[in-house]
């Protein structure tokens, strides 16, 4: 029996072995990739970032938005117009700035959204994020200055010193490295009390107030991070494309941003990888072999997956949702302190 | 000066008034009993008190504060902590996270960022779990609980905060005798450090514990008074006794 158990590894740790997994086949997929497939692949890692930033708003705190198209999509046309207008392509400078610009926009989008002295509703929230996605598209589409339909073409490759930064396996480290990162942080945020605090408004937001939370602040400051985390995704995506379009910043995009989490699973981070990458990979390989009707194909299967695996395609490898965050007992032990009463679980 | 002091609160949804001109004060260190037949209004009082309902009319002052209009949040960090009528813990997480959480609430956000307060909020979180008898399921998900144990970790989580004055909606509902039993054993001796009131059916639980009783019928306080005085009252027999 206890063999059996022995045999038989937690959710976390399923999880945990999935994390190392992918992250030493990213590490060295550019080793046997082709130049085409290393540039698919770091496209891939970016989408990965912009997945990221709607599982810690969804995921994590329950705010749905279909927004994280905005912020990616503003960070970017910020980046492209720096470069275009200013001559600043330092990779030191334009991510920051791209970072900047997601986490300030998103806050501006939360005051007006979350801010409220009466808390709003899951649709108010969504209809809200959606129409902002919408509008920045449409203001994109119309603006001379932005480059209207076409967007800005020919971005100038992005510089460290004096290297120039260029799609391949330079770009494709970079953009890994800013995933790992990104995705180490917010590990660390989901299991923190700031995730307990977050897990407690998902599953009861109301009652978090009877606590004395600011759950409206708390909800805000999580929305305005995962804004950073799409601006950095969108800086990385506007150089690696090395031009931006209204569809970066539209519905469209952000409803495919919801696809790839649900599809991956929800509440896992790592699910939220996983579908990106199984999303972007049968789109290629339908596309390569249906041009006419892959679009098609590939809503049917989306469908039957979110039909028959709710929880997403991470609830093929742990029995039920889990989520990396993990809380006061099963997190570290405390260290012990005077007074403690004896005999905890 | 009262902890709690209730001047001429009133409350109606739509056409029906819940509450009608309601006086009602708590004194630090009572353990005040709210009772009254079904509809009288208790809960929809011990709701206004806490801020879940805005009353239409009347104020509400906590130590010498005006928190009428204050939100639930503003409340709480101001002392008040209600535990609901009907459990509300977090299925989905531990016993001791449900604990934590409750506990947590006025870390600020760095601490929360980097669980600066987690150790420091161990002992605390292990001491309530303790006083609710519920040390040895710490580890275990609060959804499989039994009912009464489930309200044990309501209370736990609603005195987690320390506060001065705890509300509780009917802790015993849903309880066998013996949990009822033990519930009153662990109430009494947390009226050292705060003041209670609440709000229950079982007249005999409340006789046992309270010092005070507040009778509410039909939106309007019958009689208040220590509970010899309340089994004494010609109005709340008539009344009260005979429609429960």
């Amino acid at each position: 029996m206890a063999r059996a158990q022995w045999w038989r590894p937690s959710p976390g740790t399923i999880v945990a072995a999935l994390e190392v997994l992918l992250l030493s086949v990213f590490a060295l997929l550019p080793l046997a990739l082709q130049h085409f497939w290393v540039i698919f692949v770091t496209r891939v890692l970016i989408l990965a970032l912009l997945a990221l930033s709607f599982d810690l708003v969804w995921g994590f705190a329950g705010i749905m938005s279909f927004g994280q198209a905005l912020f990616f999509g503003a960070a970017g046309y910020v980046v492209a117009l720096l470069a275009r207008d200013a001559g600043v392509t330092s990779v030191f400078v334009v991510l920051p700035a791209a970072l900047a610009v997601g986490l300030a926009l998103a806050f501006l989008v939360a005051s007006f959204l979350l801010l409220g002295r009466n808390p709003p509703s899951l649709t108010f929230v969504a209809l809200g994020t959606l129409t902002g996605s919408y509008a920045g598209d449409r203001l994109a589409r119309g603006w001379y200055y932005l480059g209207g339909q076409n967007g800005i073409p020919s971005i100038p490759p992005m510089t460290a010193g004096p290297v120039q930064i260029t799609e391949g396996v330079a770009y494709y480290y970079l953009a890994l490295a800013f995933l790992i990162a990104v995705y180490a942080a917010c590990r660390f945020l989901v299991g923190s009390q700031f995730g307990l605090a977050l897990a407690g408004i998902r599953i009861n937001e109301a009652r978090m107030a009877f606590f004395g939370y600011h759950v409206q602040l708390l909800k805000a400051v999580v929305f305005s991070v995962a804004g950073a985390v799409a601006g950095i995704a969108g800086g990385l995506y506007a150089f690696h494309e090395g031009f931006v379009w209204p569809n970066m910043l539209g519905v469209i995009l952000s409803t495919q941003i919801v696809l790839y989490t649900l599809f991956g699973g929800v509440g896992t981070l790592i699910g939220a990888v996983i579908g990106v990458i199984a999303i972007e990979i049968v789109s290629f390989v339908l596309a390569d072999a249906y041009p006419t009707v892959w679009p098609v194909i590939l809503g049917v299967l989306l469908l039957v997956i979110i039909l028959f695996r709710p929880s997403g395609l991470i609830s093929l490898f742990v029995p039920r949702r889990t989520r990396v965050g993990v809380f006061g007992l099963t997190a570290r032990r405390p260290r012990r302190i005077p007074g403690e009463v004896d005999g905890a679980a | 000066m009262a902890l709690l002091e209730a001047a001429a609160v009133t409350k109606a949804f739509g056409q029906l008034t819940a509450l009608s001109s309601v006086d009602f004060v708590v004194e630090e260190g009572q353990l005040h009993g709210l009772i009254g037949p079904n509809g009288s209004g208790k809960s929809t009082l011990l709701k206004c008190i806490a801020g879940a309902e805005l009353p239409s009319g009347g104020r509400i002052h906590f130590r010498g504060r005006d928190i009428t209009q204050a939100t639930p949040a503003e409340r709480a960090r101001a002392g008040l902590s209600l535990k609901f009528q009907v459990t509300s813990v977090f299925p989905e997480l531990s016993v001791y996270d449900n604990v934590l959480l409750a506990l947590q609430a006025r870390s600020p956000l760095t601490a929360l960022t980097f669980s600066r307060t987690r150790a420091d909020l161990h002992g605390r979180v292990m001491e309530i779990l303790g006083e609710l008898r519920l040390l040895d399921r710490a580890a275990a998900t609060a959804a499989v609980l039994s009912h009464g144990e489930q309200q044990w970790l309501e209370i736990a989580m609603a005195l987690a905060s320390r506060p001065q004055l705890l509300l509780l909606d009917e802790p015993t509902g849903g309880m066998s005798l013996e949990e009822r039993r033990a519930t009153g054993e662990l109430l009494v001796p947390l009226r050292q450090s705060c003041s209670i009131v609440i709000v229950e059916h079982d007249l005999d639980f409340i006789r046992e514990i309270c010092d005070v009783l507040t009778v509410l019928d039909q939106g309007r306080v019958l009689e208040t008074g220590t509970v010899e005085q309340i089994q004494r009252s010609r109005k709340v027999q008539e009344v009260y006794l005979t429609r429960v």
